[in-house]
């Protein structure tokens, strides 16, 4: 569905994507995680055929975006990281109007409108102006807006940012209806959490380029260990104990509040702790997220 | 393709028309729908701005203050009245004017408040479709609000011949045409709304007030004549009234016409290559 070689992307000196390779297969979900300025809006701008590579090769569904940018939006439908819903129109007119952009006849577009706004469960508002729904209803909106030509491929830029947990798993479960139905997902976040529920495979990008590429269970297994033990001692004792304890797992990452040891068995990390004459505070146990892999790979200091 | 252009392939070195793209008509058909819900939202504020104001702007101007101005031909470029006169040119800078302020806010309101054009990109249609069919909303605006126009002043005996007043409506088309296009590319370009107010402060107010409108530019002296005469509406204002008055000279037209359709061509591109800039962000 896409095929990226060498991709590049460049504003002025600037290089937002140094040189990318991606593959993303026919019905999968696919994950850009990154923090911000990683790259991640830039590459999904490249993969909507709106904003022209700057270098390497790109293939969206086949086809080159710079010769046939119009037949491959098309076929993908869009969800953006900031609504773009026409606020003068009212909910039903934004799909309709949505979908005559697309060339499909109105008849057509009338019926597949009320069918997203079921889909959407935004039915009751369809007469409703945009600025009057939540913001829940208005990503649902935005989706329902994206699927109108029923498309091939689904780049979703952000999808559930600002949402309360309520909304996030609605759009989830709508996600997730829409992958067993065949479409294929490409989806940039930095909540882990929905990065695991919906991605099968993924891939962090960290300045621009690639930091690690596989599924959520790939990427834990080989960037992270099996668990975590989570040490509390008094404020200011962590880093001097680190040292102590620094045999004890396969890495050993010093917090301000608590120590984190990596290692396959949290549960015998804290009993050697506790072995040595140390008593933390508080300890916990739990399994390695994606998360865990993430700030590995991309640090904990703030992009910008 | 990607490779071969590498790094220099900037949005300005990109084929307008890519060989996947709509045709122009395609591409404006599939807004129609659009820019016919725009229309019924606002053409109730359009009917006071495009068909009141002007024919106050006839009763003051033409009328009441047109009754102390001797109707001299020799001096009001051929009209028998000052009504006459001033009538083919209020109609031109009323072009003006329409075309001007329906392809400023707007745009930036597309681009910027609304992003209107964000979500039409991410569809098949391309930069150039975007201008051509706001442009031609732009368009309807201005051809109706003329036409109306001529039509409500065609009692008042300004008229010499039936075929003039048509001749002089499109050449009041040509003038929005070319004042939609250049403004458009301006618009896309600015980054906030303080630059509109330059625009009909330096642009608008003094172009209607000194491009022959109101008073020959014979009056203005040589120098400032010569300037009226580079400026677009004086063109679109010299042509409407020669057809209205019925005193046409044929090659002054020609000049008239290869000016205003130059300056549209030209200001399409810029506003196609403009929006094209601004939206890649």
């Amino acid at each position: 569905m896409i095929s990226a070689r060498g991709l590049r992307k460049s504003f002025g000196d600037f290089e937002a994507v140094k040189g990318i390779d991606v593959e993303v297969r026919k019905g999968e979900a696919f994950g850009f995680l990154g923090p911000n300025g990683a790259g991640k809006s830039s590459t999904m701008r490249m993969i909507a055929s709106v904003s022209p590579v700057s270098g390497g090769e790109l293939r969206i569904l086949g086809m080159d975006p710079a010769t046939d940018g119009p037949a491959i939006r098309g076929r993908l439908g869009v969800c953006p990281q900031e609504d773009t819903l026409d606020n003068e129109l009212n909910v039903f007119d934004n799909l309709y109007i949505y979908g005559r952009y697309f060339g499909i006849d109105r008849a057509t577009c009338r019926e597949r409108a009320q069918e997203l706004l079921e889909f959407a469960q935004i039915t009751e508002k369809a007469k409703a102006k945009v600025e009057d729904l939540s913001g829940g209803m208005k990503r649902r909106l935005t989706i329902a807006r994206s699927l109108i030509n029923n498309p091939d491929l689904l780049l979703l830029d952000e999808p559930t940012t600002g949402l309360d947990p309520q909304a996030r798993h609605v759009l989830w479960d709508q996600l997730f209806r829409l992958k067993q139905a065949g479409v294929t997902l490409v989806i940039t976040t930095h909540y882990m959490d929905e990065a695991e529920q919906l991605c099968d495979r993924l891939v962090v990008m960290d300045k621009g380029r690639i930091a690690a590429e596989g599924s959520p269970r790939e990427l834990i297994d080989a960037h992270s260990t099996r668990e975590v033990a989570e040490l509390r001692f008094g404020v200011g004792e962590h880093e001097a104990l680190a040292e102590k304890i620094e045999d004890l797992g396969e890495r050993v990452e010093v917090l301000p509040d608590r120590l984190l040891v990596y290692s396959d068995h949290g549960e015998d990390v804290v009993t050697a702790v506790l072995d040595r004459g140390l008593h933390p505070i508080a300890t916990l146990v739990r399994r390695s997220t994606l998360e865990d892999v993430f700030l590995r790979l991309t640090g904990r200091s703030l992009a910008d | 393709m990607a490779t071969e252009t590498g790094a220099d392939t900037s949005p300005t070195t990109r084929p307008l028309r890519p060989t996947g793209s709509l045709s122009a008509w395609e591409g404006m058909a599939r807004q129609y729908d659009y820019w016919l819900t725009v229309l019924k939202r606002t053409w109730r504020g359009g009917v006071v701005s495009s068909f009141l104001t002007p024919l106050l702007y006839v009763v003051a101007m033409g009328v009441l203050l047109g009754g102390f101005i001797e109707g001299d031909p020799d001096r009001l470029e051929g009209a028998t009245s000052y009504l006459a006169f001033v009538v083919p040119g209020l109609v031109a800078s009323h072009a003006m004017t329409i075309a001007v302020s329906e392809s400023t806010y707007p745009v930036m309101g597309a681009i910027k408040w609304h992003r209107t054009f964000y979500a039409q990109l991410a569809t098949p249609l391309a930069v150039r479709d975007l201008v051509n069919a706001f442009v031609g909303f732009v368009m309807f605006r201005v051809a109706s609000a003329c036409a109306v126009f001529m039509l409500v002043i065609a009692p008042f005996g300004v008229f010499t011949t039936w075929w003039g007043p048509i001749l002089a409506w499109l050449s009041q088309v040509l003038v929005g045409f070319a004042f939609a296009t250049l403004v458009f590319a301006y618009s896309a370009r600015l980054k906030s709304e303080e630059g509109f107010g330059l625009l009909f402060r330096l642009g608008v107010i003094p172009l209607t007030l000194f491009s022959g409108a109101f008073f020959p530019i014979s009056n203005l002296g040589p120098v400032l004549e010569w300037i009226a005469r580079l400026t677009p509406l004086w063109h679109g204002v010299s042509l409407s009234r020669m057809f209205c008055v019925g005193q046409v000279d044929w090659s002054l037209v020609a000049l008239h016409v290869v000016v205003l359709v130059t300056l549209t061509v030209v200001g399409w591109f810029l506003a196609v290559r403009n929006l094209d800039r601004r939206l890649e962000v």
